[in-house]
């Protein structure tokens, strides 16, 4: 396949903005559910909490996200380290 | 059926006539094995045959059951896509490798005898090495020694686990291990090296990603699964695997995030998956290892698509580090689709494989009240979506535009990928025909409205998680310190200091008894009478509390009189005569 059929259309910033919107009201659209809903729980009463598992995957990627920033200082080493 | 051809031989058989076939036509052949095999496979029915003897015992080659066959189709499944995705090699070194690699899996998965087990499991060891080496580059030759030597290492942990176990049971029947003692546990050693528990993990993340871009494919499917099926069949509910499940779905997202080189995200992303699987057998019920069976099948799948979007871009640019690579979906948009088809099915997320496969396991988890498992895997399942869900797609396709304008992959490897991505919708929408395979019956249902919803929001927080955070996330050009320093780095440490230590008591052994004690021994014979005496005199004459004047002067008389020779006795007498008294002296000790 030729090169000279590319798409550039996330170069432009004003496309990445409608991409953020639409991300942004998915987000709303999968909690607003949880509002209405009665939910099941497996442990703890917290989980029926509306956006309980919204909470959950944000708060395990900080946590995650954080943790192996501070590790990443620990076991960081430059690419010829073993040569 | 079982008298028909076991599906390693047909593999074997396939890898001998390979060279002879010339060049067209061998590519028919690499992809017509792993089809018959698969129709072999069908035609299987459930029993045992095969059998042959070795070492005096009867062994069996051919052990048909669910278990062995859900193993068997997707071996197969997966051969078949990866020697399509490498139908451009013109060599057939590589084929020859794989064959004898995919060969000795399906063998080890369908062998009826821990014996048999073990010589596949080390023909497998040895044929995978060649997929690392045939890249052909230092790295790879280094890494894939560093690879051999701990499969040998865990292939000897195994042996030496079998020989114990049949010494003390006399049974060599690969079955369930009941009792809790030193052989299962060596064996189940064993295993766990080759399913990637840290510590013994750094292999994978190590050698796989400087195979060539069709063997790393082939690679991520057979060995660390072969090692979950045996896992399966021999320590269903052993709860050590819980904990060992839940370290690796944890570590290899750490890793993942940390790393630059594209397949040695997917690397590791092999661990983390490995995890959730063998969390599914540390749970050991019939849902929970149906679960396994399932996350497995579906896991080879998607793995294999994922790896072959990153074989597709290396073959085209040349590159695997997200610091080189960003911008390609501006010429590479069906490998991206393919990609992200892979990497929403790895992330489980509703409508592709992933998601009919892994909540078995975390279901079956809550039905045991296994709090703590179900929290470390809804925790991993959000970091399965941050490191290969999105940063893998993220950083080689979009992110920063490095100006590589490759071009489309070449048409087979885009066939291969898109009979893996229709597998993964195809088993996300409708994975009726996997559960209708499993070993025991399934009363699972994935899509309720519910857990649908939780699974959306779980999966969407994360995405949004990723994109606040980014700027922590920047790749940098680093490796990152795994456990395979001990014998990268530390044999080196180590070797430097034994040189250090030994060599600096070599060179003061030599100091002491090669110069010091010479120059000693020839300053005292060059005058023995006047040492031996002032020896002897010097404490005698102190005692008698003769002052340091009068001791000098009696010194100087003892030099003069040796000096001019007047003795009694001559130097020499006095000397034989010592000698001879240290002699007799030493015969009657003796």
């Amino acid at each position: 396949m030729k090169t000279d059929r590319k798409c550039d259309w996330l170069d432009d910033p004003q496309n990445i903005r409608k991409v953020r919107m639409i991300f942004y009201m998915l987000l709303a659209l999968t909690v607003l559910p949880d509002f209405f809903l009665h939910k099941h729980t497996l442990f703890y009463h917290v989980e029926a909490w509306p956006g309980f598992y919204a909470a959950g995957g944000f708060l395990s990627c900080a946590v995650i996200i954080v943790v192996s920033k501070l590790l990443g200082f620990l076991l960081k080493r430059k690419e010829d380290y073993y040569d | 059926m079982t008298e028909w051809l076991p599906p390693a031989l047909v593999f074997f058989i396939g890898a001998l006539f390979l060279p002879l076939i010339p060049g067209k036509a061998r590519k028919v052949a690499i992809v017509a094995v792993p089809a018959l095999c698969f129709w072999l496979i069908t035609a299987l029915e459930p029993g045992s045959g095969w059998h042959y003897q070795l070492l005096g015992r009867e062994l069996t080659l051919l052990r048909v059951d669910r278990l062995s066959k859900a193993f068997g189709y997707v071996f197969t499944i997966n051969a078949f896509a990866a020697f399509l995705f490498a139908a451009h090699l013109r060599s057939w070194h590589q084929h020859v490798a794989a064959m004898f690699y995919i060969g000795a899996s399906l063998g080890a998965v369908f062998a009826g005898d821990l014996i048999s087990l073990y010589l596949f499991w080390e023909v497998m060891a040895v044929a995978s090495t060649f997929l690392i080496l045939a890249r052909r580059s230092e790295k790879a030759y280094r890494a894939g020694f560093r690879y051999v030597m701990v499969h040998l290492f865990g292939g000897l942990c195994f042996l030496a686990g079998i020989l114990l176990h049949i010494h003390s049971t006399g049974a060599v029947g690969f079955e369930a291990f009941a009792d809790r003692s030193l052989p299962a546990y060596l064996i189940l050693l064993g295993f766990l090296i080759n399913a990637a528990a840290p510590p013994f993990s750094a292999w994978l993340s190590d050698a796989y990603p400087e195979a060539t871009v069709t063997g790393g494919i082939i690679l991520t499917a057979y060995t660390t699964k072969t090692a979950v099926y045996t896992l399966i069949r021999g320590f269903p509910g052993w709860e050590i695997l819980l904990v060992v499940g839940c370290v690796m779905a944890l570590y290899g997202i750490v890793y993942a995030i940390l790393e630059n080189d594209m397949r040695r995200i997917l690397a590791y992303s092999i661990i983390n998956q490995v995890g959730f699987m063998l969390c599914g057998v540390g749970i050991g019920t019939t849902l929970a290892l149906n679960g396994a069976v399932a996350h497995a099948f579906c896991h080879i799948i998607y793995k294999a698509l994922l790896w072959m979007s990153a074989g597709a871009v290396l073959y085209m640019t040349g590159k695997s580090k997200c610091t080189d690579l960003g911008g390609l979906y501006k010429t590479m948009p069906f490998t991206l689709i393919f990609g992200c088809i892979g990497a929403l099915a790895i992330s489980s997320f509703p409508g592709f494989s992933g998601y009919t496969s892994k909540p078995m396991i975390i279901e079956a988890g809550v039905h045991e009240g296994l709090y703590w498992v179900w929290l470390v895997l809804e925790i991993a399942s959000a970091g399965v979506f941050l490191h290969a869900g999105i940063k893998f797609p993220y950083f080689v396709f979009f992110a920063k535009d490095k100006g590589l304008r490759p071009g489309e992959a070449p048409l087979h490897m885009q066939v291969a990928m898109f009979f893996m991505a229709f597998l993964c919708l195809f088993l996300g929408f409708y994975p009726q025909p996997l559960y209708a395979i499993l070993p025991f019956p399934v009363h699972f249902e994935a899509y309720t409205f519910e857990h649908t919803l939780n699974q959306l929001q779980l999966l969407l927080f994360s995405a949004l998680a990723f994109f606040l955070f980014l700027p922590m996330l920047k790749r940098t050009a680093t490796i990152s310190l795994d456990t395979d320093w001990f014998y990268r780095k530390g044999g080196r440490l180590f070797y430097r200091w034994t040189d250090r230590v030994f060599n600096g008591l070599n060179n003061q052994a030599d100091k002491i008894f090669m110069r010091r004690l010479p120059d000693l021994a020839t300053r005292f014979f060059r005058s023995p009478g006047v040492h031996l005496q002032k020896l002897i005199l010097v404490p005698y004459y102190r005692l008698q509390g003769l002052g340091t004047v009068a001791l000098r002067q009696e010194m100087e008389r003892i030099e003069r009189r040796a000096t001019e020779g007047s003795y009694p006795v001559g130097v020499g007498v006095l000397l034989a005569v010592l000698f001879l008294a240290a002699m007799s002296l030493l015969f009657f000790m003796g």
